[in-house]
């Protein structure tokens, strides 16, 4: 019996190969791959799309990037003065450092959580599976402009209710969005929105997991736990590289949280904070759109390299 | 999920377990709860009574007909905008990304292979990235500040045209469509007889995670809109914030329609999961969108 397409779905893209970023051979398809002039067809309205929305606009920025608006003469042909001075730019590399620390202080705490809740849904051992399995999930519908203003209200400290909880017994509560913990703050809200959502990968990971592994190794006496560790988590390799990819990316395009936490912070929160702040900040507030394009397209291109690192050691390391 | 599958029961259930469960599903309903009880209350009792519970008076009726009202409805308007964008994007992304998917699955044609190698290089450009070099294009094109500059960058979604290659490729057979071309069907007739049937469930998937990533797309759109007509939900609700007493500005009435407006917004989107959970779990496995 062919399971139903949903789970062919499943099985190719959750728990198995990160997309594979390589065409596929020529002469593979079988027969019913005729009617050549078809497929272009069938293609032409996405790639026409794909070129006047994608490719254009990022051959323009790029194009834009050359160039440099000076006070006497204009706009000249700058070449790639717009790149070197981003790469010695303070504020570009100090945004770029706090979201390298921000990654590094939330992906893996995230990643953790989202695992561990993965597990305890799939093992059985649960009561309520399904009500947990969707309330968890649930932060991620909340658009991330809804969930910043709750958690903005909730650190503050007019009518948040740690503050007033601290106020009641006479201490001061901690300040959240004062310059320590401000960054964990931010996680902490990032961390709400997209628990549920790699718990979800994860777990669709695990249903294509045969099960017939666990009743063998139940049978030659393993535990849940044991089970879980040596059994799951292996299997889970492929999905979690996928969701600490996505993770690379959202931790560096960060952008709405800050934005919106700096009416509350407005001394912690500079134009730099991070570097999305930094682009949207040159383009919008200081009027220089040759260098917020050179930023803009510095930042695709330093996170196109990334993952297809990250792609590549992981298809080198599952080949080995 | 809703076939059933063989659960292998390994101890029984554990208590323990469920109760840490418990504990992680408490932290993701808090913030949502502080936000419902919160709606329910006025101006002066969001800052005279405790976050957690009621206040005084019950204002949610109030505070929904004030949210309504406020600067000739702009509130409910910014809803439509934000339905209409999402729907639009969505139902536009996934056709296109279908019929691409599948002409790229299903048929040998000069330059595919080049082709769908420099589409799905570009799976991992983040779309913040892209953001500000498609306003600089579309602002030189007279296209910034219309419903259309939101619209547009949100039909392309490489990653929803991956989906659908690997999609059709699998769920469409080959001998299905050998049997139809024997029979003399052309080859768009075999598309929208044969072949579309079972390309739906992918379809489904693309349209519900670029409608989340549109619902929820904040960036984009305040770059591109200017004019507050044109706003979605998420920019409308930051610009009220901005305007309120702790958002530096002076109007502290507003605080109650941030607080009652962001409630009321996060509803059809948390309907929407608890009634397709089936398809959010197959298709944001894929990975989708993360803003």
């Amino acid at each position: 019996m062919s399971p139903p397409p949903e789970q062919v779905l499943d099985s190719r893209l959750a728990s198995g190969s990160p997309p594979r970023l390589t065409a596929p051979r020529r002469n593979r398809g079988g027969r019913g791959m005729h009617h050549h002039r078809y497929g272009y067809v069938f293609a032409a309205p996405f790639l026409a799309c794909f070129a006047l929305l994608f490719v254009l606009p990022l051959g323009y920025a790029f194009y834009l990037s050359l160039f440099k608006n000076q006070l006497v003469g204009g706009t000249v042909f700058a070449g790639l003065a717009n790149y070197s001075r981003a790469l010695t730019d303070g504020l570009l590399l100090a945004g770029v450092g706090r979201v390298s620390l921000f990654f590094v202080l939330q992906v893996p705490l995230m990643l953790a959580l989202a695992l561990l809740a993965a597990l305890a849904i799939d093992s059985g051992l649960l009561r309520l599976t399904r009500l947990i399995r969707l309330g968890i999930f649930i932060p991620y519908a909340v658009p991330a402009v809804v969930a910043t203003l709750m958690w903005g209200y909730l650190y503050g400290p007019d009518f948040g209710p740690a503050a007033q909880l601290a106020a009641k017994i006479g201490v001061t509560a901690p300040d959240f969005l004062g310059n320590t913990l401000l960054l964990p703050a931010i996680a902490n809200v990032v961390t709400w929105e997209f628990t549920g959502y790699n718990m979800i990968v994860l777990y669709a990971a695990l249903r294509t997991v045969p099960r017939e592994l666990y009743e063998a190794a139940a049978v030659d006496g393993a535990g849940a736990w044991r089970i879980a560790w040596s059994i799951k988590v292996p299997a889970l390799r492929p999905a979690l590289l996928l969701c600490l990819m996505f993770s690379v990316i959202g931790s560096f395009q960060l952008f709405t949280e800050p934005n919106l936490l700096q009416t509350l912070a407005p001394t912690v929160i500079g134009a730099g904070y991070t570097p999305n702040l930094y682009a949207y900040n040159l383009a919008f507030i200081s009027q220089e759109p040759d260098y917020a394009a050179a930023v803009s397209f510095l930042l695709g291109l330093v996170m196109v390299i990334i993952s297809y690192v990250v792609l590549y050691l992981a298809g080198r390391r599952s080949r080995r | 999920m809703n076939a059933p599958r063989p659960v292998t029961t390994l101890r029984g259930r554990s208590n323990l377990l469920t109760l840490a469960m418990l504990v992680f599903l408490a932290y993701a309903f808090f913030p949502l709860f502080w936000l419902l009880v919160s709606s329910t209350k006025t101006t002066g009792d969001l800052f005279s009574t405790f976050g957690l519970w009621f206040g005084h008076r019950f204002a949610l009726l109030d505070n929904i007909r004030q949210t309504f009202s406020y600067a000739h409805g702009e509130y409910l308007r910014w809803l439509a905008n934000t339905f209409v964008y999402s729907v639009t994007s969505a139902l536009g992304a996934a056709c296109l990304a279908t019929l691409g998917g599948y002409g790229f699955a299903k048929y040998v044609f000069r330059g595919r292979g080049a082709l769908l190698g420099a589409v799905l290089g570009t799976i991992m450009v983040p779309a913040t990235a892209l953001a500000i070099p498609t306003y600089l294009l579309f602002s030189k094109a007279g296209l910034v500040n219309t419903p259309w500059a939101v619209i547009l960058p949100s039909l392309v979604s490489p990653f929803g045209f991956f989906l659908m290659w690997v999609y059709a490729r699998d769920a469409v057979h080959d001998s299905l469509l050998d049997a139809a071309r024997i029979d003399g069907a052309g080859e768009l007739a075999i598309f929208f007889r044969v072949s579309l049937r079972s390309l739906v469930p992918g379809f489904v998937t693309v349209v519900l995670f670029t409608l989340v990533a549109t619902w929820n797309n904040y960036f984009l759109p305040l770059i591109m809109l200017s004019d507050p007509k044109y706003f979605p939900v998420t920019v409308g609700l930051s610009v009220w914030e901005s305007q309120t007493a702790g958002g530096g500005g002076s109007n502290s009435a507003l605080l109650s329609m941030v607080v009652t407006g962001s409630m009321l917004s996060v509803i059809p989107l948390i309907v929407a999961f608890v009634f397709l959970q089936r398809y959010w779990q197959s298709g944001l496995s894929a990975g989708a969108i993360k803003e």
